[in-house]
């Protein structure tokens, strides 16, 4: 494409930034708190100060005591995200040799390895609460742990690599920037850094729309048909209706979450109409309008059924994604090996030369 | 599906830029220190967040546990006077 623009910031970007830097700051001014109570001998008594802590919105730091549920569910949630950043890696992968310009391929190139150390931030905060890492990537490659269902469908476009962007990141950063005050301290300290870092990926995909949209009759079709396919799949990314999610109360009282699915597939929606103005390009659900009484857009929401069977393991690319990572793991073998006998003679050596 | 080796845990730290302390950024696994070093590199360091990294194992840190926070900090509560604000200046009592 011939027609680089300069980066164009779609609207609501800078708030969802200033609210990334306004949990930094709570996060460094968390280290005093004026009831910060001993840890008492009986669970009971645990428990309490636990929930006083929550109470009082204090952060809750590994070696902590914790109820065993809180533990699981953050080791659940964690290790999804993990997975879904490494995993997230392929949709666009494919598109880094065939990215219309120098700029892009690098822009994706960075973006990719980003994606790439998100999942390794995560897996490094599973491990704070007693995992290993080993046993997180083996339960992925067996598929005993699940990940983000829009990781699923086909990039068919070079528009798809930029609407994926643009919607999933898009929504990756709805529901991520309330986790830069979850309760876990590890959690929040790491989504401070995934949410800065997704925040140009976010934009990244808009620019490459942008620059379509301004192009031929061809590519604004093309850009068109790309929104289309990518729109349901991101609002999907919020999970079931509230009244139907199977944790979110429990987690929204151990303050990991912030918000419902629900208000968060809104502030995504109300987020998403006007930058698709920009775009000139329509979103694919007849009855999305602007309700003056809610203040709010009202949207048809996706399919849940659909949602279900993708996050099961039905979707269209499931079992194809889940066989590239097992088999670029395999493919890795030999330089993990090679890596581990390495350091195994320089020990060797080291303690010959003692000796 | 082939066993990953069992490489060691490392807490990095990264000096943001000169004249500041090391903080801690992270953690990640790796056989050696010059490996640990690179990794650190790639994985906190991407947008020019440091000057300088310190890896160092996990096993190899000793920390204080949260149960014994009031034994071990309690000393530390009831004197006040090494704060100077502790101190009441006369009216006019100016530099001290």
């Amino acid at each position: 494409m011939g027609n680089e623009v300069d980066a164009v910031r779609p609207p609501g970007g800078e708030r969802l930034l200033a609210d990334v830097d306004a949990a930094e700051r709570e996060l460094t001014l968390a280290r005093r708190r004026p009831d910060d109570p001993a840890m008492p001998v009986d669970v009971a008594a645990k428990l309490a100060r636990f929930e006083a802590l929550l109470a009082q919105d204090a952060k809750i730091e590994p070696r902590d005591w914790m109820p065993d549920g809180y533990r699981a569910t953050l080791v659940r949630q964690i290790s999804q995200h993990a997975h879904s950043e490494i995993m997230g890696m392929q949709p666009e992968t494919n598109w880094i040799t065939r990215a219309p310009s120098l700029r892009r391929k690098s822009i994706l190139i960075a973006k990719v390895q980003d994606e790439a150390g998100h999942g390794l931030y995560l897996y490094s905060v599973a491990e704070t609460l007693g995992v290993e890492r080993k046993d997180l990537l083996d339960a992925l490659h067996a598929g005993r742990q699940q990940y983000l269902s829009f990781i699923n469908y086909p990039t068919l476009t070079w528009a798809d690599a930029g609407a994926l962007a643009w919607l999933t990141d898009g929504a990756a950063v709805v529901n991520q920037v309330p986790l830069c005050r979850a309760s876990y301290a590890p959690y929040a300290r790491a989504m401070v850094r995934v949410c800065r870092e997704e925040s140009f990926h976010h934009r990244q995909g808009f620019d490459a729309l942008y620059a379509m949209s301004r192009g031929t009759d061809a590519q604004r079709a093309m850009l068109r048909d790309a929104v289309h396919r990518w729109w349901y799949p991101a609002l999907a990314m919020f999970g079931p209706p509230h009244d139907q999610s199977t944790h979110s109360d429990q987690s929204m009282a151990w303050r990991i979450k912030r918000f419902t699915n629900d208000e968060l597939r809104q502030r995504f929606v109300d987020n998403c109409v006007p930058q698709a103005e920009v775009l000139g390009v329509d979103l694919p659900d007849p009855d999305l309008r602007w309700n003056p009484d809610r203040g709010h857009y009202d949207f048809t929401p996706p399919d849940y059924d659909e949602l279900r069977r993708v996050v099961r393991g039905d979707g269209p690319c499931n079992r194809q994604r889940v066989a590239h990572r097992r088999r670029v793991h395999e493919n890795g073998a030999w330089v993990r090996e090679a890596a581990s006998a390495y350091a195994a003679k320089r020990d060797r050596v080291a303690e010959e030369v003692a000796a | 599906m082939t066993e990953s080796p069992d490489w060691p845990l490392w807490e990095v730290f990264v000096r943001a830029r000169r004249g500041v302390a090391h903080t801690h950024a992270g953690s990640l696994h790796a056989p050696d220190a010059a490996m640990a070093l690179h990794n650190a590199r790639d994985l906190y360091t991407r947008r020019s967040e440091g000057v300088s990294i310190w890896v160092v194992p996990t096993a190899n840190i000793a920390a204080s546990s949260p149960d014994e926070k009031d034994s071990l900090f309690d000393p530390a509560a009831d004197k006040a006077y090494r704060h100077p604000t502790f101190f009441q200046l006369p009216e006019g009592v100016e530099h001290l």
